[in-house]
């Protein structure tokens, strides 16, 4: 297909994404990066961030948790250790992450790094959830 | 000869016996299929993942500090075994592969040092009064990537720091739903990584932010697959060992209730010769 790119993301969980889209737009460990068909080949990881995709009129949101991302002839393969879709992110449950993850931090003696990823892994779930 | 009414007794008791060995059976079934479908699921990332370290280790070459050979003097023992037990020797034979290599790497002059997954495994090793480096628990049917990468951060940790200088996993690896065999393979250092002469197609790639970087924060990606991996197939193995016993279970109370319904049968018919025997006795005697 013309100016389409092809887009995998896998997981250890089984793939959650295979589907050609236009336009994909996700979070580098140096900055968001926007890919559109006839990218330079690009190899990056990942942070904890949101992964945008435009099909047509079509937007779709997803939550990445960290991985490796590979742009090779308009063909993107993204490794996360998660992935979910905008609509299967459950708000509640973000939330109470976001409050104790911050409750966590407030406190002494913590493994501070896995504390703030929980934190960050919650904010832009709800960022997510709450932009549909 | 026990009475009629305890042999009855005995039956009932064995037949309710059977149903539930019978529905354990199936429960395992369903959980096995469900453990089985996550292997599927993985293998597309790990075969993805090996790929991409394969490409990468072939431009920035293979120094990382999980692949460091060191001399050793400290092993570690990594078994991993279910939180449950009816399922045959399943935790047994991950027990006994274990001890077995602790006292031959003793023997070899090395220090020893254990560590278990499993409910299991951590009571087995409290009564050989073996002591515990770290222990997880209650993980059975909660497996997830997460859990994964929670053992292996401690793992690589403590690799790293130089608690140990190797690391040798015990477990039981699923063959097919008939077989498992307790397989003992060295998690630590790694096994070195083949790098993949790619330089043509490497050239016109950026990396961000490099290759180095990027080479060094999938490393102990591949730490995780692994852990990951044996605990999957480990959970599918152990609920291939349970309806394998859960199977034979049923079988023998199948033979025991066929045993116990002919002794019945014989008691009964013996009784009633007896009784007719009385009458005609009887009879006999009212004649005369």
């Amino acid at each position: 297909m013309e100016n389409k790119i092809r887009l995998e993301v896998v997981t250890p969980h089984g793939p959650v994404v295979s589907e050609d889209v236009d336009e994909l737009t996700a979070t580098g460990s140096e900055g968001e990066f926007g890919v559109l068909a006839g990218h330079a080949n690009l190899v990056t990881t990942l942070q904890i961030g949101i992964l945008q995709t435009k099909k047509g009129a079509n937007v779709e949101y997803f939550f990445i948790n960290s991985g490796y991302a590979e742009v090779i002839s308009d063909r993107v393969i993204i490794l996360a250790d998660s992935a979910e879709r905008a609509e299967d992110i459950n708000l509640e449950r973000a939330m109470e992450a976001k409050k104790r993850a911050e409750e966590r931090l407030k406190q002494e003696n913590i493994d501070f790094a896995r504390a703030s990823a929980s934190l960050q892994r919650a904010t832009t779930r709800i960022l997510i959830a709450s932009r549909k | 000869m026990p009475g009629l009414k305890e042999i009855r007794k005995r039956i009932n008791s064995v037949k309710s016996t059977k149903q539930i060995t019978k529905a354990m059976k199936m429960v395992s079934a369903a959980k096995f299929r469900k453990a089985q479908a996550r292997i599927t699921e993985l293998k597309p990332y790990a075969e993805k993942m090996e790929q991409v370290l394969a490409g990468l280790a072939g431009s920035v070459g293979t120094g990382h500090p999980l692949l460091e050979v060191r001399p050793i003097k400290q092993v570690e023992i990594l078994t991993l075994t279910g939180d449950r037990g009816l399922c045959g020797a399943f935790n047994t034979n991950v027990m006994k592969a274990a001890v077995k290599t602790i006292k031959e790497l003793q023997a070899q002059g090395y220090s020893v040092s254990v560590s278990s997954i499993g409910k299991k495994g951590f009571d087995l090793f409290k009564r050989r009064e073996i002591s515990l480096r770290k222990s997880w628990t209650g993980l059975s049917g909660k497996i997830n990537y997460a859990t994964a990468q929670e053992i292996a951060k401690d793992l690589t940790e403590n690799f790293i720091k130089g608690t140990f200088d190797e690391l040798i996993l015990v477990y039981n690896e699923f063959k097919s739903a008939v077989v498992q065999r307790v397989r003992t393979s060295q998690l630590l250092p790694m096994a070195p990584i083949k790098g993949e002469e790619k330089a043509a197609d490497t050239v016109d790639i950026i990396f961000e932010p490099n290759q180095q970087a990027i080479f060094e924060s999938l490393v102990p990606k591949n730490v995780e697959i692994q852990i990951f991996r044996a605990l999957l197939d480990s959970q599918a193995a152990e609920e291939a060992a349970r309806m394998t016993a859960m199977e034979n279970a049923t079988k023998a109370a199948n033979d025991m209730i066929a045993r116990l319904t002919l002794k019945y049968n014989k008691a009964r018919q013996e009784s009633i010769t007896k009784e007719l025997m009385d009458i005609v006795g009887g009879v006999e005697a009212l004649k005369q």
